[in-house]
């Protein structure tokens, strides 16, 4: 799985460090999203997953193998 | 601001911990729903969105729906001293690129790490107000010495309120926002507000310390006028106070009528960051973020908006929305975190979330490690509710340990 972040969209909300600390960081100047691997370890797939699908601005997209369609994986 | 006779808007609406009947039967005709929310007081009819994934569409597209007034005194009102405060830095108000502007000067102040910052300031201010429901002695009331009590010294520690002058502050804004939001004249408490919060600006302006403020002024000094910067301390204020006091007092109330789930999360500082976050969103207590207007005609759930239209998103709803998470009526706090739109989604999703999630965290576990036996001194279905207020939340609480 490959993450993608849209500095451009974050709204600084930290939610995705607080979720996955590994992967996400969040930058002390403009308080918005740092990716810190942008290919997590397998075991973080769920946690990203769920982060990308909270993230309050859609910031977070996924691609590759076992992403899920788009950003959204509530499947509606 | 409501007249205390006027008929409950009806997506304000709740029983108990759940959206009111009458608000729940809309989901009925589908995500979308044209409703006059104030029926027989003059409610222009207007767009209820009340799915979850309708909600995300519409706060999540700020350029087909704006969140500028098309009525009231919002714009900017030529060049005289008083009146234009009203409304300036009110983030939730702004598009873009007025928004982008304040947003990204504001935005860095609010990071995880800087909140974690205050922790123990918030801790020394949680033990305070339970030292004083402790000296009251039981049965006290937790909606006032607990719940309303602790959202407004956080808020003056974030901005840098000197301590002495805290209780004065808060009565000053108390008073200025339960008359100063609609528009009419500024009470003298009102404008008693404006002058403390010029002040105070000019303070920081002239010797700025490691508060909030004191770090704006040094970091964007000139490119916040004095009038904004008033203005983001009032946001503050606006944003900060009946949501908390709503989150806790309800919060209490929840965790005590489910005692089997209240020990799961007592002891358990990890289980306790899940089950904020399920409170969150089963409580909902923001009834709903500013109105959007539709700037072109759009189809949504189905129907037709037409550009110029109002549309309110409901909170309550969407967070019960069953596509959201199965069982949405049933607060369970091991509930794995969904996407809930407490804080609002997009680019007005809340800036204090970071702030509220640890205030909450810290308040609720100080509250169940001081009292472990706490418990209701009334029957639940004897709860007197907020029913006037942007926030829902408990008028009293009391309780007994
Ligand atoms: S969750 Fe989204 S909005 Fe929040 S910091 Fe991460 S990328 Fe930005």
């Amino acid at each position: 799985m490959e993450v993608h972040v849209d500095r451009g969209r974050c709204a600084g909300s930290g939610l995705c460090m607080s979720y996955v600390p590994a992967v996400f960081d969040q930058s002390e100047d403009d308080g918005k999203v740092l990716l810190k691997a942008a290919r997590p370890e397998p075991g973080t797939a769920a946690a990203v997953r769920g982060a990308a699908a909270r993230c309050p601005a859609g910031a977070i997209t996924l691609s590759g193998r076992d992403a899920p369609g788009g950003t959204d994986t509530r499947g509606r | 601001m409501p007249h205390e006779s006027a008929p409950v808007p009806l997506h304000t609406r709740r029983t108990h911990f759940d959206p009111a009947d009458d608000l729940r039967r809309l989901t009925a005709d589908g995500p979308v729903t044209r409703v006059s929310l104030a029926p027989g007081a003059g409610g222009e009819p207007l767009w209820l969105v009340t799915g979850h994934e309708e909600v995300r569409r519409v706060l999540g597209d700020h350029t087909r729906f704006s969140t500028r007034r098309r009525f009231g005194s919002r714009e900017p009102a030529g060049g005289d001293g008083e009146r234009p405060d009203e409304g300036v830095g009110l983030l939730m108000d702004y598009d873009p690129p007025e928004h982008t502007r304040l947003r990204k000067m504001l935005t860095p102040e609010f990071t995880v790490r800087r909140m974690r910052r205050l922790q123990p300031r918030i801790e020394a201010i949680v033990a305070e107000r339970l030292d004083i429901m402790e000296r009251a002695g039981h049965p006290a009331d937790l909606a006032e010495l607990f719940a309303s009590a602790i959202p407004g010294p956080v808020l003056c520690e974030l901005i840098g309120v000197p301590r002495d002058d805290r209780d004065d502050f808060l009565r000053r804004c108390h008073a200025h926002l339960a008359t100063g939001r609609g528009r009419q004249e500024r009470t003298a408490a009102g404008s008693a507000f404006t002058r403390y919060l010029a002040a105070l600006v000019a303070r920081q302006r002239k010797n700025p310390d490691d508060g909030f403020l004191g770090m704006l002024v040094r970091d964007h000094g000139g490119d916040f006028t004095d009038k904004e910067l008033r203005g983001i301390c009032v946001l503050l204020m606006l944003a900060g106070l009946d949501n908390i006091s709503g989150m806790l007092g309800l919060g209490a109330l929840a965790l005590l009528e489910s005692p089997d789930q209240l020990a799961l999360v007592r002891d358990d500082p990890a289980a306790l960051d899940r089950a904020v976050e399920e409170l969150l969103r089963y409580l909902s207590v923001p009834h709903a973020p500013t109105p959007r207007t539709a700037v072109e005609d759009i189809t949504l759930g189905g129907r037709l908006i037409r550009a110029g239209d109002t549309v309110v998103c409901s909170i309550p709803l969407a967070n019960r929305d069953p596509h959201l998470t199965a069982d949405p009526d049933r607060l369970d706090l091991t509930r794995e975190p969904v996407p809930h739109v407490a804080f609002g989604h997009g680019i007005h999703h809340c800036i204090g979330a970071a702030l509220a999630r640890m205030e909450l965290r810290i308040a609720y576990t100080a509250l169940l490690r001081r009292f472990p036996g706490l418990r209701l001194a009334v029957p639940a279905q004897d709860v007197a509710f907020r029913v006037r207020s942007t926030a829902y939340g408990v008028e009293r609480l009391p309780v007994t340990w």
